[in-house]
Parts: structure tokens; sequence; C-alpha cells
């Protein structure tokens, strides 16, 4: 009994098979056939492009049935431009499937090295190149040109600058200060608590100082929902509860998930739900997370009102508002 | 004109006014309240509050109470305003066909006439938020589409999704489309909060406010869908798997052409 493997010998490629089109001049005269046709409606797609392009009014509307009530001049773009571009693809793959040559052809690789004697005759141009240029004779050249060439390899590196400034504690702050009124978003007017039922729900944002701007990050920031409820309802600490005034209780919006705005109030469940991730604040127990993936409750803002009768901040917001970064205290 | 212009410097002229003046205000409104005092007025309006008294009797004094004064099952609906009941009943959520998470709009059980008499009764146990005139819904006159938009996004848009289709809440609950729901209605639920939805005051969101939200809504309930289907407007979540099943389809469809070889 001999252990001795018999190699696995080269199968060879399998004998070629003609197509139809190779051997019956008819069917090749049919494969042609289907191949202009399909070019042929590609023209008459970018002529009916061009058509409602310039004839149809763009007002004018047709029912299709399953997409109801269409633009015509927008069909026909669309439609002339889809037939256009898909029949050359189709016309272009049936050509070279039916009628171009697809015997199995082998190419050899060749070798990969240069044979010696080009090799000898590029370093020959090289040097004689260098030596011409006078690179050797004349250092004030071959210095400057290396420092131009070194400094610009600097500009990319000059682009990281763009990463910064970093944040400082533009995280852990907001523009809320003490005695900042509340003011209506949009709208900019100050809010008094009689201006909110039981029930009722105000979008506000910290009033500005006379010619202050309000800025995309510092709204992200500030976002701050209202809501009223009847002081009976509240489950909270005494101190939390010293952050209410008569029902009404503020609470950052922005979730402390990822940073959505957390504005569906459920006025029966007085639950806060997120759109983003369905996590679910409890507004009664201080946005306690009853669901979802947020890790901590919605910062509340302590308000009180001011000597005008208006909503304002009592103090700042105590705890940085938003998602969870790598500085977060807490 | 020239004598009347020299009798207006007189002395005399400053009381004379004055008096007649005086006396043009107090006829006016001795007339005026007499309407206002009217006793068939008063007689139609405690007919209105009996026919709807039955009616609430009969349809939803089961579950509300014999006195409105609410159950188990059901909230009170002493102070809940005529635009309240105008809201739940001309709409059809209720009387509610069952007792899931939410009442659901369908045809209404009463006609308008039944629901103003209901609506009158429960406005006259206790004052509330008044059905809105229709002098008071004149939002092409009042509102602006591009405040309603930028209104609507921040304290609509939420729930309702950003195109008004509506979207869902937690646990069955859902805030329903707006497409095609009267002004009236819209301007009634915003103002009463009906079921999972917030009140949204007047000081907060004033009358002229609410109006450019309708005006909003209405705007985009007439704007043409070029494409034909909307896709339920709700962005890149139908759009995607358009494109991921038909799209995508097509394009496995042409490369297994492609790869075939041809006979």
């Amino acid at each position: 009994m001999s252990n001795e493997i018999e190699p696995i010998r080269d199968p060879g490629l399998p004998a070629h098979q003609h197509r139809q089109a190779d051997t019956d001049p008819i069917a090749a005269q049919r494969a042609e056939r289907q191949v202009a046709i399909l070019f042929g409606l590609s023209a008459v797609g970018t002529l009916l492009l061009i058509y409602s392009y310039i004839f149809v009014k763009s007002d004018k509307f047709i029912f299709i049935p399953v997409l109801g009530n269409t633009n015509t001049q927008q069909l026909g773009l669309g439609m002339g431009m889809a037939v256009a571009l898909f029949c050359i693809g189709a016309g272009a793959i049936h050509w070279a499937k039916t009628l171009m040559p697809d015997e199995e052809v082998i190419a050899q690789r060749h070798e990969f090295r240069s044979d010696d004697e080009d090799r000898a005759e590029f370093v020959k141009t090289v040097k004689s190149g260098a030596a011409s240029a006078g690179l050797g004779r004349r250092p004030l050249i071959k210095r400057s040109l290396g420092v131009a060439l070194g400094l610009s390899g600097l500009t990319p590196l000059l682009l990281l600058r763009d990463l910064g400034p970093l944040p400082k504690d533009n995280l852990q702050k907001t523009s809320w200060k003490a005695g900042t009124r509340l003011v209506t978003d949009p709208g900019d007017r100050p809010i008094r608590p009689e201006d909110l039922e039981i029930g009722a729900v105000a979008q506000t944002l910290p009033q500005l100082a006379p010619g202050e701007e309000r800025t995309l990050n510092n709204i992200g920031k500030d976002a701050v929902l209202l809501i009223r409820l009847r002081p009976e309802e509240f489950n909270l600490t005494a101190e939390r509860l010293s952050w209410t005034h008569e029902g009404i209780i503020a609470f950052s919006k922005i979730c402390s998930h990822m940073g959505c705005a957390v504005a569906l109030y459920e006025q029966q469940t007085k639950h806060l739900l997120c759109p983003c991730h369905q996590s679910t604040f409890d507004v009664t127990r201080a946005a306690k997370v009853i669901f979802g993936p947020a890790a901590r409750p919605l910062p509340q803002l302590a308000i009180t009102i001011d000597a005008d009768g208006y909503l304002v901040a009592q103090q700042p917001f105590t705890e940085p508002i938003g998602p969870s970064f790598w500085e977060r205290s807490s | 004109m020239k004598r009347l212009s020299r009798l207006r410097r007189h002395r005399a002229a400053g009381p004379i006014l004055l008096i007649f003046a005086l006396f043009t205000i107090g006829t006016t409104f001795q007339v005026a309240s007499a309407v206002n005092s009217d006793t068939t007025t008063v007689a139609a309006r405690s007919a209105t509050i009996d026919e709807g008294k039955q009616l609430f009797l009969k349809g939803c004094s089961s579950c509300h109470g014999l006195n409105a004064e609410g159950g188990q099952i059901a909230p009170s609906l002493i102070g809940v305003g005529a635009a309240d009941v105008d809201f739940q009943v001309g709409t059809g959520r209720m009387p509610m066909a069952d007792m899931s998470v939410q009442a659901m709009r369908k045809k209404p059980v009463y006609n308008p006439e039944q629901v103003n008499a209901l609506a009158t009764y429960v406005a006259s146990l206790a004052p509330g938020p008044a059905v809105p005139t229709d002098a008071v819904l004149n939002y092409e006159r009042d509102g602006s589409v591009a405040q309603g938009g930028e209104l609507f996004r921040t304290n609509c848009a939420m729930c309702h999704n950003f195109a008004a289709q509506g979207g869902a809440l937690t646990q069955g609950k859902y805030a329903p489309t707006l497409m095609g729901v009267e002004p009236k209605q819209i301007y009634e639920a915003m103002i009463t909060g009906p079921q999972s939805m917030p009140v949204f005051s007047d000081k907060t969101i004033t009358p002229a406010e609410k109006l450019s939200i309708i005006k909003w809504i209405k705007s985009t309930e007439a704007e043409p869908q070029l494409g034909g289907t909307a896709l339920g407007r709700v962005g890149p979540v139908t759009e995607g798997l358009l494109v991921w099943t038909l799209g995508i389809g097509l394009l496995i469809g042409v490369a297994v052409w492609l790869a075939m070889k041809a006979r």
C-alpha cells in the first residue's frame, strides 16, 4: 500500500462552447437588431426628456395608478433620463454578451524586473541630467529648494489647528444665570405663572441682554421646557420642590443621552419622551428615567418669579446639560 | 363750512359737544344692552342647555357621571369648556368606541346642532375655553406661513412630525396627522390640550400665532406632490425602504443578468 499522494492534475480549460450568434448568422442579425433597438430606445428617452423640459407646462398633473397625481413634467424628465441611461447600459451589455468575441485567451505575465540594459540606461540619464542641471555646483539653489519643499510639507499639518480650540468650560455652562428671565421661543416674550394653564407647556430660552445675539450653539444648550402640573402631583424632594413655582417645573430640553430635543410631553401620563431613542422621563419625579437608554434625569432648572412677576431662573443649572462627555464630573 | 369753523372756537362749543357725545354713547349702550338681554335669546340658550343636558344624560353620563363630575374611567368635565366638547365630540373621538389607550378620530355620532347643545351644556357648568368663532379663525388674513412654520417646528413637530403627518408616542398612543383637520379643531386642540396633548396657552402662543400655525398646516396640506406618491412624508424611513427594496433589487437583477452566459 503506497501512501504517496497523487498530485492533482491541472484540469485545463473546458472546451469552448460557441454561442448561437457565433454560428448562426440569423441569430447574429437578431442580436444586432436587439442592441440597436435598445440604443434607439435610449435616444427616444433623451428626446422625451428634451420635449418635457421645453414643451410640457410645469404645473400640469396627471393621474398614474399607484403613484397618484403626478407632475407631468417631472415624470417626463425622470422617465426620459431613466430610459436614456438604462438603455445605453443595457444595449452595451447585450452587445458584449452576444456579439463581441468571447473566446478564452491566455496572456502570459511578463517578468516584472526591467532588463539590465534599460536599467543602466535610466541611471545614466538621471546622472547626466543632474550634472547638466548643476545642482552640485550651485548650492544656493539646492538649499533654497530644500527649504521651500520642507516648508510646503507643513501645510497639511497646519490644517490640524482647526481641530481646536478646546471647548474649555463651554460644555459645563449655559447662558442661564440667577435672575435670567424665561422668554418664549420663538417670540422672546417673558412669561408670568398665570399665563400657563394646568397641563400647559412652553418652549423657552433665556432672555437676551440688549445688543446680544442668539447663536445656534447657545440655543442648542439653553432650550428649556416649562410644564405646569397640579402642585400635588409632584413627587419631589424638598430641594427640588423649592425649584418649582406653583406647579411650574422647568427642565433642560437637551436629552442626557444623545442631545436630541426632548419635548414630547404626554399630558395625561406626565411623561416626557425623547423622539430619537424613546428615553422616557417622569416629570413628577424630577424627570427620572423610566425607559430607554438615557443614563441621567434631565437637568432641572430652579425657577421663581422676579419683582415684576415674571418667571426667572433662581440659579444656573447645577450640572452640565446634555449628553455625557469625557471630562464630565458626574 | 366757514361759519362752522368759527363756531368751533365758541366758548360753549366744548360743553355742548361733550353732552352730545355722552348722550350718543348712552343711547347706543342702552340699545346694545337691550339686544343682549333679549328674553328670546336667553330662552333659546336655556333650551339649548336643556337639550344638551338630555343628550349628555343619554350618551355621556354613564362614564362622565350624571352631573359631569367624572368617574372611575372618565375625567370630570366641569370647567373643560365648550371648545373641549366641540373638539372631542365634533371629531368623533367621543363617545369612545372602546376603552383603548387613545380615543380615535371617527365619524361623529352627533350632528353639529347636537354637538353645540352638548358644548353649551358643559360650558354652563363652569367657565372654560369657548369655541372659536369664524371671525377669530380668519387665518388667511391674520396668519403668516413663515412664522407658523417656525412655531410649528419648535412646539408641534416633535410629536406631529415635521410635515404634520403625525407620529408615535409611548404604549400605543400616537399624535394624529393634521392633514384634513378643520382649522377650528386645530385651534381647539391647542387651547384645550385633548388627551396626551398639552395646552398651549394664549400668552405663550398668542391667538395670532395660533392662526399662523394653522395657516402653515394648511399650506403644507395644499403643497402639490410632484412625484405622485408622498411616501407618507416621513422622510428617510420610507424613502430608504423603497431604495433598499426596489433600487437594490433592480441592481441585483442587472448584476445577475450581466454574469449570465449568453446562449
